[in-house]
């Protein structure tokens, strides 16, 4: 997949475990809410473990590694 | 803490030049309903809450609002992209060229520079909670205010977005305030400091 589409998905399954993680925080004893924010949690970090390994890192602080160069500091950033 | 992800919560393509938004942006940008007054406010309240509920969802929205400040800024600088210096003067945005040039600055656009009076924390949870539940709604018009002034639709489709994200922060805002108040009623806990 490519950098772009691999964005895409990890949007998507990204904001689908943002929204049920507010509702979680109102909704604790939810049992099915949190069953399905464990199922994408698990999808969403196999998503971003493959951009970081693929396409460079998209996280910092130690929670990527930069394999055979500093890639961080790379362009493009989000806002350009 | 807080970790940064090198992607936008939400895409934001701007396909061409647009001045005359950029300068409306700013509005959300550092305007008293935008998203940098939702995010410190809510960052800011959650140390005086005493319900977890709480705690978690004014850390996870203001987290929230401070990835959608990062559109924001985002958008106005994509909207200044490639601007002749004719076109600034013509959209009125001499001003702010010479203090900022083609920068963002957390202002609104009006050019009042963004001030903590544009939050609150009276530190009781049910003022506070009034508070946020008010600010969404602020932000909520102010968006429809961008939307229909908006002449471009790829400025306007994620300002949508964040639209709809204020209305489900409302919603969420409700949630944490019946809980804080039916936990008055049955701790009577008036001591909180």
């Amino acid at each position: 997949m490519s950098n772009n589409s691999l964005i895409k998905e990890i949007s998507e399954v990204g904001f689908i475990c943002t929204d049920l993680n507010l509702y979680l925080d109102t909704h604790p004893q939810d049992m099915a809410a949190r069953s399905d924010y464990n199922f994408f949690a698990g999808q969403l970090r196999a998503l971003k473990d493959r951009y970081n390994m693929e396409c460079g890192p998209l996280e910092n602080f130690g929670n990527a590694i930069n394999k055979d160069r500093w890639q961080w500091n790379d362009s493009p950033w989000p806002w350009e | 803490m807080w970790i940064y992800e090198k992607r936008l919560i939400y895409p934001v393509n701007i396909e061409k030049p647009n001045i005359y938004m950029a300068k409306l942006l700013l509005a959300q940008y550092g305007g008293p309903n935008s998203e940098l007054s939702a995010g410190v406010n809510y960052l800011n309240q959650r140390y005086s809450m005493p319900n977890d509920v709480v705690k978690a969802i004014l850390t996870d929205i203001g987290t929230e609002e401070l990835a959608h400040w990062e559109m924001l800024g985002t958008m106005i600088r994509q909207c200044l992209r490639g601007a002749s210096m004719q076109e600034i003067k013509q959209s009125g945005l001499s001003e702010w060229y010479v203090s900022h040039r083609c920068g963002t600055f957390p202002s609104s656009q009006s050019g009042e520079p963004w001030t903590a009076a544009y939050t609150g924390c009276t530190g009781d949870p049910v003022a506070d909670l009034t508070n946020d539940l008010a600010a969404e709604q602020q932000a909520r018009a102010t968006y429809e205010g961008l939307i229909r002034v908006s002449d471009d639709p790829t400025v306007t489709d994620p300002l949508e977005f964040l639209r709809e994200r204020e209305i489900v922060h409302f919603q969420r805002f409700g949630e944490a305030l019946d809980i804080v108040q039916s936990d008055l009623k049955s701790n009577d806990n008036r001591n909180c400091n």
